[in-house]
């Protein structure tokens, strides 16, 4: 995978995440494009979109629609597409199962977290973990560790103080 | 960060990052990955950060380390860190092994030198039982496959690991966990068959290893959701790619072909790209499957009319060609403008090389251009107007088509180009009119009909500089072509119009041509037709046509012998490039090749036969040599009739060198039979030198001596190219046996196919008494091989008349040169 798109159906951009390494400007052209494009496709088409022209990012673009989200999978031409779209929906449901019925405005408010599940299931652009129950175990643990952490830390504070 | 530049919170992000408290921590490497790439130099302050958590007690922590690293890491950040992320590798705990391996990819994809370091962990990584391990481990193993060779011979080992996970996995129960509608674990079982995929390219062992596995995973695999189609999609791609047994293969077919009857969208866009990796394979199959690819040419998604196309251009052969390209042009009319360079000239390709007939392909061609003529690539319109020349039975038909699609509509530049081209070339079979086929009449045009065309285009939008040159041309052509006086006189004043203009490629034109004028007794001549073009295979870069097997002649199809760099130069002086077509052409081209002035071509020539005898291999020798035999026929040496049949190029340089006179001959030529290269000296003025052309450095060759006239050579060693031998040949006059001049010398030479032979213009066509005429040949002789030349001279003698000589000489040293 070469990089991650969560956009809404107004064309405005929430998560990022690019596993190659891109120009700003690139970044942004390449964004909008994919927006628009996928913005512009009906219903029945095909979650598969092909990707010309731009040397650097050859390739396609597999995106799915979960009520007022569009999430896009940039893929090298030689990946398997079908099993991208799986990925896509196994973020989608380790999302869902960590904030319990995920919804746009948990990932407005919440990206850290949204990022923290990315990282747990993705690393460097490959599938690292697909078992749901383990990646959210993880970021639990990551909150729990960071609750804890600032409790001691705020204790310490106070009893310096 | 959602699009608005953060460079403000770099430094405050590796603070973060740096600090004690989990929470800062999580925060600024988040903050890192997001604003931070790896081209920044601010990364490298984060380095020393990293190397410290990487050592922390705390999985979480150095879980986070591994994924900032793993995501954005630079070339040196990964040389550094390289030995802890090997080090967390081995370690017990699963999260950060995996967390380690996909980091470990990452680093060997910035530094491929540090991939053997992490060989043997990677093995160990295959023989884990957790799923998520199992799957970093083959990731970070498939890419170091992918990356080195040797790597891949080191993990054939590990196809019967492999094999048996997968077995695991597909007969294993339910499991809760890992499971996806019904499939356990159905990412692993992709990767594992991806990886069966590389190992087992070109190699027969492991793919028996597999042959097994993969039935199995292709028939029980429930093929209704996505999931289940994913996992064959893998699967048919790993048996295409694999020399598997043909149970297989038919199984992968039938369910490629299942899929295109799929009403899913992606599951049919798949379909369409797998057939076409795979129709080099086996075309039957998917021809079964053209009329749906057809149908998926309409269908109104856009990324599967590409795929259908791409598709189609495939699966062309010379069966179904006419019903295809029916198809491709109806969807010409209707495509977006961004298919439609590359369609045209698939298109054309196409045609070119499936054409069942000349006339069909010259519609077709024709549809083209009239549908797309402003996409059409430049190549395209020049192999068309090859075409053109080449069918001499269809240029009536051909140019009453050309006429009535210009008459019609000018928008299109190439068709109008290609048209007035023909125009030009063609007019007076143009107005000649008739019929030209079975049932239709050919419309009546008379002269100023294709004037007022021609003068409406170029007053009309379209006329750019390129069209208002041709233009300017046909017109001049068409003066000689047409009888009447008054379509003179309309060229004339259309070309005086121009003889101030600005641009001036079309002022030079128009002053050159109406100067023409004045010169009636030549203008027929200049204006001659242009001799038939070569047959060549038009190639353009990259976009060849998806030849399968059967279509590999093309290459040699072409079976040219003028190489292609000449072409224009042989154009533009009127001489045909020769060779590729049949004699009759050849022929033809010829008396046209007499009437253009000699002067100035003879340097040309020369060239020529340098030019002409470069590239072409011993099977296309014939019809070279029967091309420069004709060429030769035109400068007024002795080949009389264009050579017979090419019945042994020996047979040609008999004809060549003078209708069969067998005075010296030798009988063993046949085996030896030459190209012919034969060059007729140039009259020039007389050149006195002293005869002592032996300098002590070369040696010196007599060569013949007769009848007054002394030849000899004098060999050396090209300095530039060792291949190459120039030869200075000098012609002496005896004036005791010829009695004066000796003129009209005439020196042909032909050598053996494995050399080729040039010969520069002599310095003199007479030698006067007592004085010498050199002439240079260089012989290129990359093989080695003795030189020796046959000779004919020709020349006349005060004292002995014409005389027409023939001599051999092989006298050089064997292995001097």
């Amino acid at each position: 995978i070469n990089f991650i798109l969560v956009f809404n159906r107004q064309g405005k951009i929430r998560l990022t995440r690019w596993y190659q390494h891109f120009s700003e400007k690139q970044k942004s052209s390449l964004s909008q494009d994919i927006v628009t494009q996928i913005l512009a496709r009906k219903r029945g088409m095909c979650n598969i979109l092909e990707l010309e022209g731009r040397r650097e990012a050859r390739g396609k673009a597999i995106y799915k629609r979960y009520a007022s989200l569009f999430f896009c999978f940039g893929i090298d031409w030689n990946d398997n597409e079908l099993s991208g779209l799986e990925v896509l929906h196994k973020y989608v449901e380790c999302l869902d199962q960590y904030f319990g019925n995920v919804c746009e405005l948990d990932i407005i408010y919440n990206y850290s977290a949204a990022y923290q599940v990315m990282d747990e299931m993705l690393l460097g652009g490959h599938a690292q973990e697909t078992n749901k129950k383990i990646v959210v175990k993880h970021c639990k643990g990551f909150d729990k560790l960071e609750e804890s952490d600032s409790i001691v830390h705020n204790l310490r504070a106070s009893n310096i103080a | 960060m959602l699009g608005y530049p953060a460079h403000f919170g770099q430094i405050e992000c590796l603070k973060l990052a740096a600090s004690p408290l989990f929470s800062d921590k999580r925060l600024g490497y988040l903050g890192t990955m997001l604003l931070l790439d790896e081209n920044q130099e601010v990364l490298t302050l984060l380095t020393n950060s990293l190397k410290n958590d990487l050592n922390h007690s705390n999985m979480y922590i150095v879980g986070l380390a591994l994924c900032t690293l793993g995501n954005i890491a630079s070339a040196e950040m990964s040389r550094d860190l390289c030995s802890e992320v090997e080090k967390l590798l081995g370690s017990s705990n699963m999260y950060i092994k995996k967390k380690a391996a996909l980091c470990a990819i990452r680093i060997i994809r910035k530094v491929p030198d540090l991939q053997e370091n992490f060989v043997q962990r990677a093995s160990s990584l295959l023989n884990d039982r957790n799923h998520g391990v199992l799957l970093s481990g083959i990731t970070l193993i498939t890419e170091m496959c992918v990356a080195s060779h040797e790597t891949l011979l080191h993990f054939r080992k590990a196809v019967p690991v492999l094999v048996r996970h997968l077995k695991n996995l597909v007969s294993a129960g339910f499991s809760a966990e890992h499971d996806v509608t019904g499939v356990t674990d159905p990412f692993l079982q992709i990767k594992i068959i991806r990886l069966l995929r590389i190992l087992g390219k070109d190699h027969v062992e492991s793919s028996e290893a597999m042959n097994d596995i993969l039935a199995q995973v292709a028939t029980n695999t429930e093929s209704s959701k996505n999931v289940g189609n994913s996992i064959l999609y893998e699967t048919v791609l790993t048996i295409m790619e694999t020399p598997s047994d043909n149970a297989l293969r038919v199984l992968a077919i039938n369910i490629l072909g299942k899929f295109l009857s799929n009403r899913d969208n992606n599951i049919r866009y798949v379909a369409l790209t797998t057939l076409n990796k795979s129709i080099s394979l086996d075309i039957n199959a998917v021809q079964r499957h053209r009329n749906i690819i057809l149908d998926c040419l309409r269908d109104a998604d856009i990324s599967i009319r590409r795929r259908a196309l791409e598709l189609s251009f495939s699966l062309i052969n010379e069966s179904n060609v006419r019903v295809l390209t029916r198809e491709l042009l109806a969807f010409l009319e209707v495509a977006d403008n961004e298919f439609k360079p590359s369609m045209t000239t698939k298109i054309c390709l196409a045609a070119e090389r499936f054409a069942p007939n000349k006339r069909w392909h010259i519609d077709t061609v024709l549809r083209v251009l009239k549908l797309a003529g402003n996409y059409v690539r430049e190549e395209m319109l020049a192999a068309f107007i090859r075409l053109v020349t080449q069918t001499s039975e269809l240029h009536g038909y051909t140019v009453q088509k050309l006429y009535a699609s210009l008459k019609s509509d000018i928008s299109q530049d190439s068709l109008t180009l290609s048209g007035v081209w023909v125009i030009g070339e063609y007019g007076d079979i143009l107005v000649r009119g008739g019929n030209y086929e079975e049932e239709e009449l050919a419309t009546e045009v008379t002269e100023s009909d294709v004037i007022d065309l021609l003068e409406s285009i170029l007053a009309g939008p379209f006329a750019n500089q390129v069209l208002r040159e041709y233009i300017i041309t046909a017109l001049m052509k068409l003066t000689s072509r047409f009888s009447t006086a008054t379509s003179s006189e309309r060229v004339k004043q259309l070309l005086a119009k121009f003889t101030t203009s600005i641009e001036v490629e079309i002022q030079q034109r128009a002053v050159e041509f109406t100067n023409l004028f004045q010169y009636d007794d030549i203008r027929p001549a200049v204006l001659e037709r242009m001799p038939v073009m070569e047959v060549k295979e038009t190639v353009i870069a990259g976009e060849r046509l998806n030849s399968p097997a059967s279509g590999s002649s093309g290459p040699q199809a072409s079976a040219a012998a003028g190489p292609s760099d000449q072409d224009l130069l042989l154009d533009l002086m009127g001489i045909g490039t020769g060779g590729g077509t049949t004699n009759a052409q050849i022929s033809a081209g010829a008396p046209s090749t007499a009437g253009s002035g000699q002067a100035n071509n003879v340097d040309l020539l020369a060239d020529l036969f340098g030019g002409s005898n470069i590239s072409s291999p011993p099977t296309t020798s014939k019809p070279s040599a029967a091309a420069v035999n004709d060429l030769f026929g035109g400068l007024g040496s002795n080949s009389s009739s264009p050579p017979p049949a090419p019945v042994a190029s020996n047979a040609n340089i008999l004809d060549l060198l003078g209708g069969g006179m067998a005075t010296s001959t030798p009988a063993t030529s046949p085996p030896a039979a030459a190209v012919a290269a034969a060059a007729g000296a140039r009259p020039a003025s007389a050149n006195s030198n002293a005869s002592s052309q032996n300098s002590s450095s070369q040696k010196f060759y007599p060569v013949y001596s007769k009848q007054g006239l002394a030849i000899a050579f004098t060999p050396q060693r090209d300095s530039t190219n060792p291949n190459v031998v120039n030869i200075l040949t000098t012609f002496r006059n005896e004036e005791s046996t010829s009695g004066g001049t000796i003129k009209d010398v005439q020196f042909h030479a032909a050598v053996t196919k494995t050399q080729q032979l040039q010969m520069r213009p002599a310095s003199a066509n007479e030698v006067a008494p007592g004085s010498n005429v050199t002439q240079v040949l260089k012989i290129a002789n990359p093989q080695k091989t003795p030189i020796r030349l046959r000779l004919k001279i020709v020349y006349t003698t005060p004292n002995h008349g014409a005389v027409s000589d023939f001599a051999e000489f092989a006298g050089f040293p064997e292995g001097a040169y």
